[in-house]
């Protein structure tokens, strides 16, 4: 579901009665969104395109779902992925089973490539907006025809363009300049998705709507592979992470993470809680009073 | 939920500087293919020049979106005319289209900056220069886009046309030789693309004269 607000038109007196702009001032339109995902990478490679999302769908800064599908196949040649509103992007799929369907029923043998899906969602994204009421979205559409390989991208106000490698949100930020210093056109399937899961790595670090259970799809001439999800190892041990205080050392955590269960009891105890996952500091005073 | 992002905007300047010089049997017609947003690069590969008849190409700047509808639109009109009389459309007819097209959208407009080249009837150079809304006006060479501001008083210095307020009015079409126009766009770009950072990465040229159309590419900083 989408965040709608219903803009109220100040109406004159003369067009009261007018059922026409009476229907617009009801008009429901997304003025932010209500559950997003984050950002999509993809690539071509010697083959064809591969692309990766995680699997997380946001609401507002709450992790609200786990297993949200954001990588998609449109069609016989042609991979969809999705960041932004995700109802949004599930009414963008029944359009593109809608068209899928009704091109498939002239039963004449051709079929849309990922160049007509990516044309098509261009033009519906670029329509709304003209409609003043956009579809939350930034699209990556990849695939593989008669041995082209495409690979394009369509913003939520209609901003579109093809390129090598794209990203989406995000990925734009931290994930292109990767790619830019490592993609070339001879990667292979291996080395592909090695440079995904280097960006998608980035991005689980350093982007806080970002979680460690993602997808990797390919396509090439021979069809579509979505895979299982599947986790990143991480290395959570820099320093950096394990003491992230350090220098700047408060008084409120130590007295709020470290409790004294028993009052009989003289040594502290951590609390029965999952929270303190960094260790706190130890000052030779609070070493001591912990050994007492 | 508390809102989070700034009111939601139909408007986005992809950037990017498009010039445009006439001489005496030459046109020339040139842009930088970068796409931004933001400080963002969208990609380094996008032509913002179009080309609309044999004898009119239009270069672009703006709102990416906006720009390719209005791209499809002239595309549309130009077909429907081809067939209504049965020859390419003239540049400078071409002009009056694309001032009515831009001014039909006036309270909802393409957020387009275009400067438009080619050919008269007599095969002189023509440049017409735009805003958003779809005045114009016939010039001897223009600068729109995000480098305009760096670009435009640079070919004011080198190219001093003469005033527009002479009488009788004096022909605006520049001195220049072919190649010599070629050179100045190579180097009002490069110099454009070091202090403005939505210009940069190609440039691409389209040349309009007697013998056709001709394309050639110049690299651009791309920092």
């Amino acid at each position: 579901m989408t965040r709608k607000t219903s803009l109220t038109m100040e109406s004159n007196q003369s067009n009261q009665h007018n059922s026409l702009l009476a229907s617009e001032a009801d008009s429901q339109r997304t003025l932010y969104p209500y559950v997003t995902g984050t950002s999509v990478v993809a690539i071509k490679y010697k083959d064809g395109i591969l692309m990766a999302s995680d699997m997380g769908g946001s609401y507002g800064s709450t992790l609200r779902y786990k297993s949200v599908e954001r990588i998609k196949p449109v069609g016989k040649h042609s991979l969809l992925g999705a960041s932004g509103e995700i109802s949004d992007f599930q009414e963008i799929l029944r359009y593109l089973d809608e068209l899928i369907l009704y091109d498939n029923m002239w039963d004449d043998g051709n079929s849309l490539g990922p160049k007509e899906v990516h044309s098509y969602l261009t033009r519906v994204m670029y329509n709304r907006r003209n409609k003043f009421n956009p579809l939350w979205n930034s699209l990556i559409l990849g695939g593989v025809k008669n041995g082209h390989k495409y690979l394009g991208m369509v913003s939520m106000i209609g901003v579109n363009f093809e390129d090598d490698h794209v990203a989406t949100g995000f990925g734009n930020h931290l994930a292109r300049p990767i790619l830019r210093d490592e993609w070339h056109e001879n990667l292979s399937f291996e080395d592909g998705v090695k440079l995904l899961e280097k960006c998608m790595r980035v991005l689980l670090y350093r982007d806080r709507s970002a979680i460690n259970k993602l997808q990797i799809a390919k396509i090439t001439e021979e069809g579509v592979t979505v895979s299982q999800p599947y986790s990143l190892k991480t290395f959570w041990g820099f320093s950096a992470f394990q003491n992230p205080t350090v220098g700047a050392e408060g008084s409120w955590w130590v007295v709020v993470r470290w409790v004294r269960p028993n009052p009989d009891q003289k040594k502290l105890r951590r609390p029965p809680l999952l929270l303190p996952l960094i260790l706190p500091p130890r000052s030779p005073q609070l070493a001591a009073n912990l050994d007492a | 939920m508390t809102k989070q992002q700034a009111n939601w905007s139909p408007y986005d300047n992809n950037g990017g500087s498009c010039v445009a010089i006439a001489g005496a049997d030459y046109c020339v017609i040139a842009a930088d293919t970068r796409m931004s947003s933001g400080y963002n690069i969208l990609t380094r590969e996008y032509s913002k020049i179009c080309k609309l008849a044999d004898k009119a190409v239009m270069a672009s700047s703006g709102f990416q979106a906006d720009v390719n509808a209005l791209q499809k639109q002239l595309a549309a009109k130009h077909l429907t005319y081809q067939h209504q009389h049965n020859k390419q459309m003239s540049c400078p007819a071409m002009a009056q289209l694309l001032s009515n097209t831009l001014y039909y959208k006036r309270f909802f407009p393409y957020y387009a900056f275009n400067v438009l080249g080619g050919l008269d009837s007599e095969g002189k150079g023509c440049v017409f220069t735009y805003d958003a809304v779809g005045s114009y006006e016939r010039v001897g060479y223009s600068s729109q886009g995000s480098g305009s501001t760096l670009i435009m008083p640079f070919l004011d210095n080198q190219l001093k046309s003469p005033s527009p307020l002479l009488l009788p009015a004096q022909d605006a079409v520049t001195p220049l030789s072919e190649s010599e126009a070629v050179d100045l766009v190579k180097t009002v770009f490069a110099s454009a693309t070091e202090r403005d950072i939505y210009t940069g990465d190609k440039l691409e040229i389209v040349v309009l004269n007697a013998g056709g159309i001709h394309r050639e590419y110049m690299e651009l900083r791309k920092d």
